[in-house]
């Protein structure tokens, strides 16, 4: 027998054995009878005229078997790569929605932009007969940054788009900022660059497409976050192929972190390719090939003012952005940097009044989309950077500032004045475990030491709240998205009492094999080990949304802890008929169904089995078996947030920063599994410690290459940049969610690099340097310092 | 051409071409899919196995060098075949949290099963110094860190028996 | 990767004959430049000649003024060595400084020097201690061997068997990691022999190259103080994303400073 492991518990992982023993199963593991090698022959320019494409000495390669390009796709008249959201301008119009080839036609407009897929016996065949392909281009100037996107004489990617500009949006009401700023006793300007970086999963993005001519049915496996969306969004949107006759599977992924989320071009193709040769293909991407296809994050330009009132109390925020969305839209581009933005400006403040526009701009580059955080680390970015350089300004403490300004935790809900409205919270709760946590008290001592060392220290902190738990389907039907955001579940309970769930999030690294068994260990008292959870196969399991937004938990653990509770209530039914009692009398705790006030019990294995074996069921009410099925849509988004502080050390000879502490106290709501929730803030604040310290994606002006175009050039935090972080939770309860939960995957991407920033520049504040753009290389403060005012403030 | 080795304590003899890349026979001729393939740079660390004892980067060696070798892959890593038995330094990573999406780990696990091999009490310092070539984008490395000196300790205790 | 043939010649003269008699074949030493190479098809030989098999380039040989390292000696064996951290523990530090410790299990010594990498370590070593590179035809002085950008002495044919250093009162590296790549972004080796200070740098130009106004100032001083005024002129000096020449130059007497620093400790 074994034991009940429930919420709270921190069981050591289900999915564990296959990857540590090296038996995973991902997509490039996968081998198909009869498969052959795809590659994909991507633009070398960052825009041109696509002229034409002569295959013939391709064609004539040693074991080509097709060579597919843009033509083609027009020939077979297949759909444009879908974008799942579709914002609207200050006056109501609809954003430019330029169509997205799967492969490009006509012209080509980011370095990596498709242009054929070349399919041939062995990998090594296709890559010779790739080289072969004679593409005529004629090369454009390309444009790569927003600013100069935006500019008259900048070059226009489609001529349908003047200036670039896919949509000016904007929210908030920008004549109560305006009168508030008149009033203000001091306004804190900022302008800041918000860096574009490159997700990186471990595991390179891969494909394997097979088409079966007896049942005319396709399988797609993928790696990808969401599978169900991917059927829908190809199936129906580009390939028109019927959803019953589609599979998609996404067995283990190798990390997504939002980058896995999209309906990626090269799934449509490489799906249609394989019906086209009849045969099995498989596509690996290269790492190299990622950075130049894999959609990249953040990139945004933008200019904030905050106004106070004398005493410090904020008046109003007004923030004006530009954001880059690429050479074309992707599955959710331009909802992130509006939607997953604007409403989260107001932060954990009581700022009453808050502006907001962002001109959504296209360039030569990689379209850019969700990558962990989405939209919400730039807000708090913006929010606690502006915050701190108020403070300087205003010679208010940087902590008292926050503090008076903050929602008290008796002042949730509370309604902010940019759309959303938070449950609870208790932001000042979570500063004041981080202040002890990262013993504050003591930095003094701290910065002398380092003083001594010719080294300068300084202390960052950042308060902020996310939205998450993506999300109600009318809040987002509203601001544009064009599906639902609901997840589902199914909890198969077998005749021995064995569970099967079906869920449809996705699990790559999240360790939803293990919290969702211990919801259903917990709920209904079988053992952690008796329960297993199914995802990533459209097959198998019956629809979802996916993983992304910190949802899993929030949206799909919903969905799984209410088919649970129909199964406890299908099941006291069954009790009730076996025991001979009203329904209204049978009780379900631990894992048995008894009568009230009576010691007559039937233990939920002795349930399941009746369950399956209906002799004498009243067949009228009870139907047999016990499977039962709920769909979940939250009612609103949840609200973690918390308190970050860091700690950096500045070498004032190199620039080097070095992370010598940090400090997170995190409200995720309900923890189900701590291990794995301090797990998801580890990676999270280190993938927002990269964005502040390392990660960069460089283009050039003018020919659009990408320069970070490996991990030779683009730096991916290591073991050896990092201290041992100290993260703790200070939860309260959300309020609307079943069990409580808030949901953890992207808090520490949220909070990190504000916090990383803030220490920087108090590192360096007595040079005069009041602001420091990411990533903060030892490059960029070195010529910070050389042009720093001699110091200030000598200490 | 043909080489012999012994692969995971077996004898293995194989015909490759030259120009083929220790974790290209691995994963495609051999099946021993746990070796992961994360960069084309040389850059991650995904592919690392032990050659004659010492770790290497499968994707930055030629089928060539294995003959008269004795190489070891994870899958190898383990006990006896079918013992299920797992190595000290795999126990620790499950023990302490060390691994997520489980990409990165079969080369996590093979560098430091020979820095633990190497040099008997590490320091976090030396542990986070030895998997400078190891990236991890999913943990923080911070559980890895603490699984590598829980696993060093495992096997150095288990040794000393 | 296109196909090539391989060789694994026993001789040292079997090698040579080899890289003469097949057009386009390249040497392989540990392979962790030239692979990388390959797999990016930037470059592809018809043959590949594997030093792995020539047993007289391995190891390392102790003749008190001087210490002699076979070509094949792997990074990670010149870093652990006893020898070598006792006689010229700078060196033994720069090998624990390449890659990391897979890279360091199989890239020699030779295949480094014959690279010239302008951002590899060993450049900077062998150069800073006047070291002579023995090859299968003659010996080579460090200050005639580093030709510039990839370039080296080396004709058509010729092959590294060892390097030989002598061994210096003091020496010590300091190196500025690339930040992605880690190789470096600078780097600096200084020796002080009884006859003077040799001071090189690697990664901040086109090549090695030494720095005589640091040499004669440490020679007269050997303290980082005597050299923490001298800047080096960033003409000629490398720029990328990473770093400027300006910042590059500003590291090279930062880091030389370190590496005395080093040697001293
Ligand atoms: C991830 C990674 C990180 C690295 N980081 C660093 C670093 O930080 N610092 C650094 O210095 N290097 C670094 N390197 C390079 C590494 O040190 C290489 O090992 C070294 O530069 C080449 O040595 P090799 O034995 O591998 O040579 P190979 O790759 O086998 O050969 C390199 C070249 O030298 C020629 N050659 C090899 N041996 C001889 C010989 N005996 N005589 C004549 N020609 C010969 C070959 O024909 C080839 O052209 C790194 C490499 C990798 C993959
Ligand atoms: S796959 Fe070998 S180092 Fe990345
Ligand atoms: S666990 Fe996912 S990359 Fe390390």
């Amino acid at each position: 027998m074994g034991n009940v492991i429930g919420i709270g518990a921190a069981p050591k992982r289900k999915e564990d054995q296959r990857f540590l023993t090296g038996r995973g199963n991902y997509v490039s593991d996968i081998k198909r009878p009869g498969m052959a090698a795809g590659v994909f022959v991507r633009s070398p320019h960052g825009h041109a005229v696509l002229r034409g494409i002569d295959k013939s000495d391709a064609l004539a390669s040693p074991g080509v078997i097709a060579v597919l390009t843009g033509d083609d796709v027009a020939d077979d008249g297949l759909g444009s790569l879908p974008c799942g959201w579709g914002i609207t301008d200050a006056k109501g119009m609809p954003m430019k929605e330029p169509p997205f080839p799967m492969l490009a036609q006509d012209k080509v407009r980011f370095v990596g932009d498709m242009v054929a897929f070349v399919i041939a016996e062995t990998p090594e065949q296709a890559n010779a007969a790739a080289d072969l392909l004679k593409i005529d281009y004629k090369v454009l100037p390309s444009v790569v940054g927003v600013l100069e996107a935006v500019r008259p004489d900048a070059p226009q990617l489609f001529e349908d788009v003047p200036n670039n500009i896919c949509c000016d949006w904007e929210l908030g009401d920008k004549a109560a900022v305006e009168t508030a700023f008149k009033k203000a006793a001091h306004v804190a300007r900022l302008s800041l660059v918000n860096n574009r970086l490159i997700g990186n999963p471990m595991e390179p993005r891969a494909a394997i497409a097979e088409y079966e001519p007896g049942t005319d049915r396709y399988t797609l496996w993928t790696t990808s976050q969401f599978p169900h969306v991917v059927r829908f969004l190809m199936g129906a949107l580009v390939l028109n192929i019927p959803q019953h006759k589609l599979r998609v599977v996404a067995p283990d992924v190798g990390g997504g972190f939002g980058v896995k989320q999209f309906h990626y071009g090269e799934e449509a193709v490489i799906t249609w390719a394989a019906k086209r040769v009849r045969r099995p293909v498989k596509w690996v991407a290269s790492r190299s090939e990622g950075y130049v296809s894999d959609r990249h994050g953040r990139d945004h330009v933008t200019e904030a003012e905050l106004a106070l009132d004398e005493t410090g109390k904020f008046l109003a925020f007004r923030v004006n952005t530009l954001a880059n969305m690429g050479g074309y839209l992707s599955t959710f581009g331009p909802n992130i940097p509006t939607n997953l933005y604007g409403p989260l400006l107001g932060g954990v403040y009581t700022t009453p009044a808050i502006y907001c526009n962002v001109k959504v701009v296209f360039t030569n580059t990689v379209p850019v989309d969700a990558y962990r955080g989405a939209g919400r680390p730039e807000a708090t970015f913006v929010l606690e950077r502006i915050v701190d350089v108020a403070a300087s300004e205003m010679g208010i403490d940087r902590v008292e500032i926050r503090r008076r300004n903050m929602i008290p935790k008796e002042a949730y809900p509370y309604q902010t004045p940019v759309l959303v409205q938070y449950d609870s919270g208790d932001p000042m709760g979570c500063l004041d475990g981080a202040l002890v946590a990262a013993d504050v008290k003591n930095f003094g001592a701290r910065k002398a030491a380092s003083a001594r060392k010719g080294k300068f220290r300084g202390l960052g902190y950042s308060t902020y709240v996310e939205a998450c738990g993506l999300a109600p389907s009318r809040f987002a039907g509203r601001l544009g998205a064009r599906g639902g955001l609901y997840e589902s579940a199914t909890v198969r309970v077998h005749p021995t009492g064995q569970v099967t769930v079906m869920i449809g999030t996705h699990n790559h690294g999240q360790g939803h094999e293990t919290t969702f068994a211990q919801i259903v260990s917990d709920k209904l008292g079988v053992a952690f080990e008796n329960v297993d959870i199914v995802f990533g196969d459209t097959d198998r399991v019956q629809f979802g949304m996916g993983t992304y937004g910190s949802r899993s938990l929030v949206v799909g653990g919903a969905a799984l802890s209410k088919a649970t509770d129909k199964v406890i209530v299908k099941g006291k039914k069954i009790a009730a008929h076996l025991l001979e009692a009203s329904e209204a009398d049978i009780q379900f705790e631990a894992g048995k169904f008894s009568v009230a006030g009576t010691d007559r019990i039937k233990t939920f294995e002795e349930i399941a089995g009746a369950a399956y074996v209906p002799h004498n069921y009243p067949l009228e009410v009870l139907e047999p078996g016990l499977e039962e099925q709920a769909y979940y849509d939250p009612v609103n988004f949840t609200y973690p947030g918390g308190c970050h502080i860091a700690e950096v050390e500045v070498d004032p000879e190199t620039g080097t920063v070095t992370l010598v502490n940090y400090t997170a106290v995190d409200d995720v709501g309900t923890v189900i599994n701590p291990m794995i929730v301090e797990g998801q803030l580890h990676g999270g604040i280190v993938q927002g410690v990269g964005q502040a310290l390392f990660e960069n994606a460089v283009y050039d002006e003018g020919s659009g290459q990408l320069l970070s175009g490996s991990l030779m050039d683009y730096c991916m935090p290591r073991a050896d940049h990092l201290p041992m972080m100290k993260v703790a939770t200070h939860s309260t309860l959300c309020t609307h969610t079943p069990m409580g939960v808030k949901g953890c995957g992207e808090v520490g991407t949220i909070g990190s690099p504000a916090a990383v920033i803030n220490a920087v520049v108090d590192a360096l504040s007595h040079l005069g340097v009041t602001h420091v753009d990411m990533p903060a290389t030892p490059n960029r403060i070195w010529r910070l310092l050389q042009n720093a005012s001699l110091p200030v403030a000598a200490e | 051409m043909q080489i012999s080795f012994t692969l995971n304590r077996r004898p293995t003899t194989v015909e490759v071409e030259p120009a083929t890349l220790v974790a290209e026979l691995l994963r495609e001729q051999l099946h021993l899919t746990g070796t992961h393939i994360g960069c084309d740079t040389s850059q991650c660390g995904a592919c690392v196995v032990h050659l004659n004892g010492l770790p290497v980067k499968s994707c930055t060696l030629l089928a060539p060098a294995l003959d008269g070798a004795t190489l070891l892959t994870i899958e190898g890593l383990t006990g006896a075949p079918g013992s299920n038995q797992m190595h000290p330094m795999q126990e620790a990573f499950r023990e302490h949290h060390g691994l997520q999406c489980g990409f990165c780990t079969p080369g996590m696990l093979m560098t430091a099963v020979a820095l633990a091999t190497e040099k008997p009490d590490l320091t976090e310092a030396d542990v986070r110094h030895g998997l400078e070539g190891n990236i991890c984008r999913c943990t923080g490395y911070q559980n890895i860190v603490i699984s590598v000196m829980a696993g060093a300790a495992a096997m150095h205790a288990a040794k000393g028996e | 990767m296109k196909p090539f043939a391989y060789h694994q010649p026993d001789q040292i003269p079997d090698a040579a004959k080899l890289l003469t008699s097949i057009e386009d074949s390249k040497l392989v030493a540990g392979g962790m430049t030239l692979i990388p190479t390959l797999k990016q098809r930037l470059a592809s030989p018809t043959a590949l000649v594997d030093l792995s098999k020539l047993g007289s380039l391995k190891g390392i040989t102790d003749d008190a003024a001087t210490i002699t390292i076979g070509a094949m000696t792997p990074h990670a064996v010149v870093a652990a060595s006893k020898l070598i951290q006792t006689k010229i523990p700078g060196l033994a530090a720069l090998a624990s400084m390449i890659g990391d410790p897979a890279v360091r299990s199989r890239g020699t010594i030779g295949g480094s020097v014959a690279n010239n990498d302008p951002a590899a370590d060993y450049p900077a070593g062998v150069l800073g201690l006047g070291a002579t590179i023995i090859t299968s035809k003659r010996e080579i002085a460090a200050d005639k061997f580093f030709l510039g950008l990839f370039e080296t002495a080396l004709e058509l044919g010729e092959i590294i068997t060892a390097i030989r250093f002598p061994v210096p009162v003091k020496a010590g590296y300091a190196k500025f990691k690339a930040p992605a790549s880690r190789y470096a972004l600078v780097g600096v080796f200084v020796a002080k022999f009884p006859d003077g200070v040799r001071v090189a740098v690697t990664g901040a130009g086109p090549g090695v190259f030494r720095v005589p106004p640091m040499e004669a100032a440490l020679s007269g001083h050997f303290d980082p103080s005597a050299i923490a005024a001298i800047k080096i002129d960033t003409d000629g000096l490398a720029s990328d994303i990473h770093a400027e020449a300006d910042y590059r130059a500003h590291l090279v007497t930062v880091m030389a400073k370190r590496a005395v620093e080093a040697a001293l400790s």
